[in-house]
């Protein structure tokens, strides 16, 4: 990964503000991730790391600064969020897998509906994708017959079924009992050595040390501290970075 | 199947013994206050239920039934021109039997029942050519059937063709051509009994069901234009009464509209009954809706499907399932409801009951047949409303409601 031009920058945030009400959830946060990059996001509770990822795919709605994901510039342009939502793939704490599909359809659906796929394609990928996410028997299950571990895997491969050129992951582990972290965790191991750029809030701090290019600290709306693993866990700069450091490790 | 190593007392859950003897106890004399229950409500069962069956086998009178059962069935429709009716009823039976033998699932439950009440209809004592008929359209809809199950490649656009063109069918026959003497014009005021109730109801459904939706939807709206409109005919049409709704199409609406146009009785009571039911619906509907997790939209959103599809494809199966029994309620209480139709002059089954009643004929009977008249068409109501909660509970059960 560190082949790729240093300059080749999918996401920029550029000063990004956001209030819910009088409450500044994010204050002024600048970020770049270049392509093919694992950037792992941490920090305590309400600290704002869920509402960044999801201002990246305007699952929130930013409103101060910029905000451009692979070369598309973030506005309330209809047809620019649509052109965004397709190239990025977001995974969810709940998974949301929907229920009254099977994992077959759950996967297939968006391939068909906004890529125009034929149904034999998006088949064709679907099972693909299972495989490599290691569920390949279980397609024409609902997604209420799963456990959640691998409910988590078909909600990875759903958001790869679009072929995106970014993954958003947003705490993808915390719902699982261990045992199934590490299942997931192996799927998102092997997505970090392909050329998709990840952007993942956890606190899976191994896998953090194991796959993370760059780790952001975010703490009040703010980042606080960024730099390599090596530099974040033997090196820490700031205060509050060492605090919460010694709380989870 | 696996050899029986495992001793089976210990693989088999604990068998409980079926004795009449202590399954009665169990349930009906356990203490004396319960036995003493059984025994008071057993007696009074007891002499209802052989008071109504000697009543309806030697006091009551079925004559009134039995000469106008062409009224109840299809009011005054001329009889000179009712193969029309009977040709559509074979029609939709006939697909009916198709769908039953290409799809299966609850379609095919439908279709068999309604070739068991075919059947059942054919043995009663009609008259020869009405038992022939009866009996032909049950063979019709079992030929529909097994050609479904037998081609359903040759077979399956052509049913879906005829089902989406059936309504128009139906209603064409029905109505007639002042122009073509072939199908003469058969005026709306003679339509009437069963056959008016169905199409009242059918009717009612098929078109209160989209727009109930939409006005769910409407009511979700976060533009205020919109969702005012909604939330605003939704409760002004919750807060009065069908039949002061019924009629309101009939006297008002004349007053609104000039003078020359003149809009059909029939039509009238079809979009009172619409607009009506449609209010109701999309409180349901918004139930079903709301049960919707955000997380869902989130998702489609993120995959990028537009607003449109994440509706349609995610959020409004998922709403509609969950409320199910829900519509089908308000489905059935608007069956019911047509019956209110009779009071602004329309025949259909409960007001040819009225008339019934009411021919010369009877008055010498003592006590007067409402009584055979009303259970009669209770009866009828009630096998419709009862199916309509059957059919309800196999959608539910095999889209596995409650259970994933
Ligand atoms: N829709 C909302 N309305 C008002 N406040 C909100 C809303 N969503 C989030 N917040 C608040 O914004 C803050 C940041 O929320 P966010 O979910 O981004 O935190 P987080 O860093 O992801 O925390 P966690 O680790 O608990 O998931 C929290 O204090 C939260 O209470
Ligand atoms: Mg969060």
């Amino acid at each position: 990964m560190t082949a790729k031009p240093a300059n080749d920058d999918i996401i920029i945030c550029r000063d990004v503000h956001k209030w819910y009400g009088d409450f500044h959830v994010l204050n002024g946060i600048n970020a770049t991730v270049r392509r093919g990059e694992v950037v792992v996001v941490f920090g305590p509770s309400g600290s704002g790391k869920s509402t960044f990822i999801r201002t990246i795919n305007r699952l929130e709605e930013h409103q101060r600064g910029q905000i451009i994901v692979d070369g598309i510039e973030m506005s309330n342009d209809l047809r620019n969020i649509e052109a965004i939502r397709r190239e990025t793939g977001m995974v969810f704490q709940q998974f949301n897998l929907f229920p009254h599909l099977t994992v077959l359809q759950n996967i297939t659906l968006a391939p068909m509906w906004v890529r125009k796929r034929t149904r034999k394609e998006a088949e064709q990928t679907a099972h693909q994708l299972l495989e490599r996410v290691g569920i390949r028997e279980q397609a024409l299950k609902y997604p209420g017959q799963l456990s959640g571990g691998q409910q988590q895997r078909v909600a990875i491969a759903r958001a790869l079924a679009m072929q995106p050129r970014i993954m958003l992951f947003d705490e993808p582990t915390s719902a699982l009992d261990p045992e199934m972290i590490k299942e997931v965790l192996e799927v998102m191991k092997d997505l970090a050595r392909s050329d998709i750029t990840l952007v993942v809030v956890t606190h899976e701090m191994a896998f953090a040390r194991e796959v993370a290019d760059r780790m952001l600290f975010f703490d009040k709306g703010e980042i606080v501290e960024q730099g390599t693993p090596e530099q974040i866990f033997n090196n820490p700069q700031h205060d509050r970075t060492k605090l919460f450091l010694s709380q989870i490790l | 199947m696996s050899t029986t190593e495992v001793s089976p007392t210990a693989l088999k859950p604990p068998q409980s013994s079926v004795n009449v003897v202590t399954l009665l106890r169990q349930n009906l004399f356990n203490g004396w206050i319960n036995s003493l229950i059984t025994v008071v409500l057993g007696w009074l069962v007891i002499t209802v239920l052989y008071q109504v069956v000697n009543w309806v086998f030697t006091d009551a009178t079925w004559a009134p039934i039995v000469t106008n059962l062409r009224l109840f069935w299809v009011g005054r429709y001329p009889e000179t021109v009712l193969w029309r009716v009977q040709a559509c009823l074979a029609l939709v039976l006939l697909l009916f039997g198709l769908s039953g033998g290409l799809w299966g699932g609850v379609v095919r439950a439908v279709a068999s029942g309604l070739a068991a009440l075919m059947v059942l209809l054919a043995l009663l004592p009609f008259g020869g050519g009405m038992r022939l008929y009866l009996a032909g359209t049950a063979l019709l809809l079992g030929a529909g059937f097994v050609g479904g199950l037998r081609f359903p490649r040759l077979l399956r656009w052509p049913t879906i063709m005829l089902w989406l063109l059936s309504p128009l069918i139906v209603i064409l026959l029905i109505r007639g051509f002042v122009t073509w003497s072939v199908i003469p014009f058969v005026d709306t005021g003679l339509w009437g009994g069963l056959l008016l109730t169905i199409f009242l109801a059918v009717v009612g459904i098929v078109a209160s069901f989209p727009l109930g939706v939409l006005l769910a939807l409407g009511r979700r709206s976060k533009l205020p234009v919109v969702k005012g409109f909604c939330v605003a005919y939704i409760e002004l049409i919750r807060g009065v009464p069908l039949i002061t709704v019924l009629f309101m199409a009939m006297l008002m609406l004349p007053l609104f509209l000039p003078p020359h146009v003149r809009v059909d009785n029939l039509v009238r009571v079809l979009v009172a009954i619409t607009l009506f039911s449609a209010a109701y619906l999309a409180e349901n509907v918004r139930g079903g809706l709301q049960s919707v997790p955000n997380g869902q939209v989130e998702a489609a959103r993120a995959l990028g499907l537009n607003v449109f599809q994440s509706t349609v494809l995610i959020v409004l199966p998922q709403a509609l399932r969950a409320v199910i029994p829900a519509i089908v309620g308000q489905f059935i209480s608007l069956f019911k409801d047509t019956s209110l139709v009779s009071l602004v002059g329309l025949t259909e089954l409960f007001g040819i009951a009225r008339g019934v009643i009411e021919q010369p004929e009877w008055i010498t009977v003592t006590g007067g047949v409402q009584r055979e008249v009303l259970i009669f068409v209770g009866l009828i109501y009630w096998i419709f409303c009862f199916s309509m909660a059957q059919i309800s509970r196999r959608i539910e059960t095999r889209l596995g409601v409650g259970t994933r």
